[in-house]
């Protein structure tokens, strides 16, 4: 820490010990998995450890993308993480400014609300929305799944937004609106190319809480050619089960790969933006 | 749903603001409010406020998943039934002891793994980057992950126990390894959320702090108990909060590691709960199981709240 006393040399090989059980508690299972994709299905059904497999196989993934409609699972996977991504930074922008600009009812009406859908557990919701699809004729359809999800990541969006909302200075909309421009025109021109850094976190969050998702597509989707990429592997655990340890390790692979991607940019804006919601909320 | 030109006021010169009576500026400020709030506001209502109503609601009846079924309104008939239902309350004591469980544990480990990440170490930023990928992972792959890593037959982990001459355990279909195993993956994808939320904290102590405790004599084990620790509480207080309850309310996980089985050894309530409902159709009765576990949550959050606060004034005191 920020202290200029010594650490004796016992305690440091304790802490980098201990950092050393994090490192292959969190790190070996992903190694592991990673290395299953690349080894053949007799290596894979023998009991090892070995994180360098004997012979490289790459036919995991090909046979992972010829089977199971694991690409066309991705392409609906993709489809509704856009449509999520866009729909949600369209609908949050708005409203997380009308939360943290215009005080009073509203204000308190949204942060119960947004409490309230943290305390719910989601079995309890997921029983009536079914059937409010199916009223709605959205039930089994990908549009249907897109707009719940924009729903369900709309507290977490809305809170954080509200926070970088609140941080913009409001003698800058003042100072617009003096100039004679209207309330809109100081919208679209001042606060929201202030509030891109927040839009592009609500845009990362979003795309990765979609493409992840898991329990509300297994309830809302039925036909298998709409099934996304989290249910299309879960099927595949269960169809094929041992024998096909390296494609599925291969579609797992695959898969996470997205949300990694986005997560690797997203990972800080997250954190800071849980903190930014924090201060004004 | 785009943006909401339309209704927004007109513009306006530099007349002094809000504090004019009822006029058209204050009716124009409502619309423009009302053009805001309604992209939003429309879809929380209609798939949020009335499915959560609803969901409440439904507990009441006898609702089933069958189309057209007359819905009764039937009072606290699902309670009573559920008040003796064995196999829920055995879910719910599970329910409790795996959220428990893996926010304490992911609480305490990530207290341990945040200071390592705070002080000077090397691979810092190999872990950072290591700890990343639990987070980002999809729950359905890291359920599979975890089914291979616990395989009976072709597991790393049966093949290390192996090395030193234990037995093959079959970590997932044994009654009384399965919870635990469960429990281990759990704290595994939450770990890193924590961390990195306590890091924050823990930067956000003001290093005088630290400095003063220093210059008084206090090493580093009693400096983190008070000067760390006490700072970082409201912090930890919240994340183990909200860990148990996302925890509590979870279902991914277990469902790919184990759909509850070994005898219902992993059956947490929501997965319980999910199988009410759509395997046995019974959407009346599974409701009212989503309605006692909301006041579970309430009940147990509330008395893990006041108790912590008061504890905490007492503390600084």
């Amino acid at each position: 820490m920020n202290t200029n006393m010594k650490t004796p040399l016992p305690v440091t090989v304790l802490q980098y010990l201990a950092l050393g059980g994090f490192l292959l508690f969190l790190g070996f299972p992903v190694l592991w998995i990673v290395s299953a994709s690349f080894k053949s299905s007799a290596e894979l059904n023998s009991l090892s450890a070995n994180l360098i497999p004997n012979e490289w196989v790459f036919t995991n993934f090909t046979t992972a993308l010829e089977r199971q409609n694991l690409l066309s699972s991705a392409g609906n996977s993709f489809l509704v993480a856009v449509s999520t991504m866009v729909i949600a930074v369209i609908v949050t922008l708005p409203m997380s400014y009308a939360l943290a600009r215009l005080r009073g009812k509203l204000r308190a009406a949204g942060t119960v609300w947004i409490l309230a859908t943290q305390v719910f557990p989601q079995i309890l919701i997921i029983i009536p929305l079914f059937l409010v699809l199916r009223t709605l004729m959205l039930n089994d359809t990908l549009l249907g799944l897109i707009l719940v999800y924009v729903t369900f990541t709309l507290p977490f969006t809305l809170w954080m937004m509200q926070g970088y909302v609140a941080a913009v200075p409001r003698e800058l909309e003042d100072a617009g609106s003096m100039d004679g421009a209207s309330r809109f025109k100081v919208l679209v021109h001042i606060v929201f190319p202030l509030l891109r850094p927040g839009l592009m976190a609500t845009a990362m969050f979003t795309f990765v809480s979609a493409w992840n998702e898991f329990f509300l597509a297994l309830v809302l989707l039925q036909s298998p050619e709409l099934f996304t990429l989290p249910i299309t592997l879960r099927a595949f655990l269960g169809a094929e089960g041992q024998t096909q340890l390296g494609p599925l390790a291969a579609g797992a692979v695959l898969a996470t790969i997205p949300s990694l991607i986005v997560f690797s940019f997203l990972q800080k804006k997250l954190t800071g933006g849980m903190l930014a919601g924090a201060v004004k909320g | 749903m785009s943006a909401p030109a339309p209704a927004l006021a007109p513009p306006s010169g530099g007349s002094p603001r809000r504090k004019a009576g009822l006029g058209p500026r204050q009716k124009a400020e409502r619309r423009e409010a009302i053009a805001l709030v309604i992209p939003a506001l429309l879809p929380i209502i209609v798939f949020s406020m009335i499915p959560l109503l609803a969901g409440v609601y439904l507990g009441f009846t006898n609702a089933t998943l069958a189309r057209n079924a007359e819905i009764e309104f039937i009072g606290f008939d699902n309670f009573v039934q559920l008040a003796q239902d064995k196999q829920f309350w055995d879910s719910f004591g599970i329910g409790l002891v795996w959220a428990g469980s893996v926010a304490a544990l992911t609480g305490m480990s990530a207290i341990a793994l945040a200071l390592l990440l705070n002080s000077k170490l090397r691979f810092k930023s190999l872990t950072r980057i290591i700890v990343l990928i639990p987070w980002a992972m999809p729950p359905v792959v890291t359920g599979i992950l975890w089914r291979m890593i616990y395989d009976v037959n072709s597991g790393p982990l049966n093949a290390a126990l192996g090395w030193f001459g234990i037995d093959k355990v079959n970590w997932l279909g044994d009654f009384s390894t399965a919870l635990p195993a469960v429990i281990v993956v759990g704290i595994w994808s939450g770990l890193p959320q924590t961390t990195v939320l306590l890091l924050a904290g823990m930067q956000s102590i003001p290093g005088e702090l630290h400095e003063a405790a220093a210059l008084d004599g206090a090493n580093g084990a009693r400096r983190f108990w008070h000067v760390t620790l006490p700072g970082l509480a409201p912090v930890l207080i919240a994340i183990t909060s909200i860990d148990f309850i996302w925890n509590f309310n979870d279902f991914g996980i277990v469902y790919v590691l184990t759909e509850g089985g070994p005898g219902g050894r992993t059956m947490i309530p929501p997965l319980f709960t999910y199988l009410e409902a759509f395997r046995n159709r019974e959407i009346g009765y599974a409701s009212a199981m989503g309605d006692v576990l909301v006041l579970a949550i309430l009940l147990i959050l509330s008395i893990y709240l006041v108790n912590q606060f008061r504890q905490n004034k007492e503390g600084r005191s």
